[in-house]
């Protein structure tokens, strides 16, 4: 049986600039049950990564949450106070950033930082979370742990960074990890290792993973769920498998025959999405993707879809599949 | 006799059948200094040896991982930096010390695209202006043919000849990069260097810039070398693919063969490290997981620069660097125990 860990609903976080609102994060909901490995993909400015920052209450100013709830387990987070909110970081969730460089404290010892959050919620700790920060430092593949807790973050890779990030995420064993575009600064072969360990850890501690990525490819390898974001607004979710084999938003569908695949026998033309993402202070009318969409009704332009069931086991918000229509066909 | 007629009777005139570029022994060197004398204490090894030839109006795919060299290499190839030692030929024409009035020419023939085509505009110029820079510099067009010229230019890379008027930050980086792309055609080039041209780009946007530089290649009977470090992308746009570990070429094949059956083990690695956009192929791919980082290109490891890192390596490896060789036509790796 599947328990629902963390639950979003109608989320909305919007930034007051100068030229106007940005709705960054615009009714978005959605489940994260145990164990699971949830992909969110989107471009840059979908509000993927402003939704975690959320969750995390960790929004940048002028950003703030202006709607909506976050529940874990059956605590609202959105309304405690940030005593206790401080508490449910790092102890219930933790996140891992894109740069490891600019995450790590350059002014103190990696060892520390790892062991950070243990001393934070228990002072009396000190000595043990020394311990058990080197030992985290062991689990996530640092070689000479004992030797190496005692460098500065520009003694370590890039790579090696990225594992002790995930360590100091991991030290307090949290229900909840947030990755936030953990492998976009890395090559590939050392992606390949931090997604290794990610899938690790999820399996060894059953640790639910919310994994942030605008890669389909890392996705389609590590989740077992994906929502697909688009102008601050969720367009389709459902079973990772479902969705790539059968998008039921033209923007998913679009977006998988834009990329090349390492795998293609013959050298087609990619096809290629026209136009630019929208501008978030003035979202085209309707649907926000009708003015790059080669699906689109009359309706798309006048209309704002909601997130609907389509098929049997995913959601999309599109009136034209809604209305019936198979993409694929 | 005549120069040229001499040159003829003494080797073959170069032909379009004949490698467009070719390097050998190509090594770029940096010193790092220190001290207060600043002494050079050391050097990075950033291309240390390479061998390369490119076809004339093919795509050569350069890829590898970060500091490997691949952008080094590009930039000295077509003289941006100065060469530490080996050779540079250029239509049958040694070009690796060439100056003054031989380098202006060769400007016009040889140009790039950079990766950030925010950071590679000046915010102070018009998009006119950028892209009228190398007409004026090189003496192309004025006046009237100038405005003209810069109008096609914006109309061949897809943008609105009005946009002349206007500034880089009015643009999109999709736009941008279009820009880049059209003060680059500007000198009616024969060979560009495309140095992670999407890489900054968003993904709905890469299979645009993808799309119009295979079109503008055909259209304009291009030659590029296609820097990337996507092995994806560059098995799309590439003819053959040169792959690049700490200063040396490890493999270099035709596209689909060297994602079908790749030599070297660390190309085996790079391209079980891909991942690919479908669910049921990932599920059922096994992935080589390398052991630890790159090597500091400082001090490179003896023998095969890949050996601390590799599966199979053995002592061999360590004694001796192994040379390109060929394994059936078009397709070389340097390794001593290479994959099946």
């Amino acid at each position: 049986m599947t328990e629902t860990l963390l639950e979003v609903r109608d989320l909305k976080t919007q930034f007051a600039t100068r030229d106007g609102v940005v709705k960054a994060v615009d009714g978005v909901s959605f489940e994260l049950e145990a164990g699971e490995t949830l992909g969110i993909v989107g471009e840059s400015g979908s509000g993927k990564s402003v939704t975690a920052l959320s969750i995390m209450r960790l929004v940048p100013p002028p950003g703030r949450i202006v709607g909506g709830h976050v529940k874990l387990k059956d605590r609202d987070l959105t309304t405690i106070s940030e005593g206790e909110m401080q508490e449910v970081r790092g102890e219930s969730i933790a996140m891992i950033f894109q740069d490891p460089m600019t995450s790590l404290n350059p002014v103190f010892r990696v060892g520390w930082q790892v062991a950070e959050p243990l001393i934070v919620h228990d002072e009396k700790k000190r000595q043990s979370a020394m311990g058990q920060a080197t030992a985290m430092l062991g689990k996530v593949g640092i070689p000479h742990p004992g030797q190496r807790s005692k460098d500065y973050p520009h003694q370590f890779s890039g790579g090696m960074r990225q594992r002790a990030m995930i360590a100091m995420g991991l030290t307090t064993m949290p229900e909840v990890l947030i990755a936030d575009e953990p492998t976009t600064a890395l090559d590939v072969t050392i992606q390949a290792q931090i997604l290794d360990l990610l899938d690790q850890v999820n399996r060894e501690f059953g640790t639910a993973t919310i994994l942030i990525t605008h890669n389909l490819g890392v996705v389609a390898g590590m989740c077992e769920r994906v929502i697909v974001m688009y102008a601050g607004r969720i367009v389709e979710s459902g079973p990772t498998a479902d969705v790539f084999a059968h998008p039921r938003h033209p923007y998913t569908w679009s977006l998988l025959r834009s990329i090349p695949r390492l795998d293609a026998d013959r050298h087609e033309p990619l096809q290629a999405i026209s136009g630019i993402p929208p501008d978030l202070i003035e979202l085209p009318s309707g649907c926000a993707f009708h003015p790059r969409c080669t699906f689109r009704v009359d309706r798309c332009s006048r209309d704002v879809p909601h997130l609907e069931r389509v098929g049997e086991t995913q959601m999309a918000a599109c009136w034209v599949t809604q209305g019936g229509r198979d993409l694929n066909a | 006799m005549p120069e040229a007629a001499r040159s003829t009777t003494l080797k073959r005139a170069w032909t379009a059948s004949d490698p467009l570029l070719s390097v050998r022994g190509l090594k770029k060197w940096f010193p790092i200094s220190s001290g207060i004398t600043q002494r050079t204490v050391a050097h990075v090894h950033a291309v240390d040896g390479v061998d390369l030839d490119i076809k004339t109006g093919e795509t050569l795919g350069l890829v590898g991982e970060s500091g490997c060299g691949k952008s080094t290499l590009g930039r000295t190839v077509i003289r941006l930096l100065d060469v530490t030692e080996g050779s540079i030929t250029y239509k049958g024409e040694d070009i690796t010390r060439i100056h003054g009035q031989q380098m202006r020419r060769l400007r016009r023939e040889m140009t790039i695209i950079f990766q950030d085509p925010y950071a590679s505009l000046d915010p102070r110029q018009t998009v006119g202006d950028i892209v009228g820079e190398p007409l004026d510099i090189h003496h192309l067009a004025r006046g009237r043919d100038r405005t003209d010229r810069i109008a096609e230019l914006l109309r061949i890379v897809g943008l609105n000849p009005r946009f002349a008027d206007r500034y880089p930050h009015e643009f999109s980086g999709g736009q941008r990069q279009r820009i880049g792309i059209a003060r680059a055609l500007a000198v009616e080039p024969s060979f560009i260097v495309c140095d992670e041209p999407i890489s900054a780009l968003d993904v709905s946007i890469q299979a645009q810039i993808i799309n119009l530089l295979e079109k503008l290649q055909s259209q304009l009977n291009l030659t590029y070398l296609f820097i990337a470090h996507d092995l994806s992308v560059v098995k799309h746009i590439s003819n053959r693919i040169a792959v690049m570990y700490l200063g040396k070429i490890m493999e270099v094949a035709a596209s689909s063969d060297l994602y079908r059956r790749p030599r070297h083990p660390y190309t085996g690695s790079l391209v079980s490290a891909i991942p690919i956009p479908d669910p049921a192929i990932e599920k059922k791919r096994e992935r080589i997981i390398l052991q630890g980082d790159v090597a500091s290109p400082v001090d490179p490891p003896s023998g095969c620069r890949f050996r601390t890192r590799c599966p199979r390596a053995r002592e061999h490896c360590a004694e001796e660097i192994p040379p390109l060789e060929s394994y059936g036509a078009d397709h070389k790796a340097a390794c001593f125990y290479p994959l099946d």
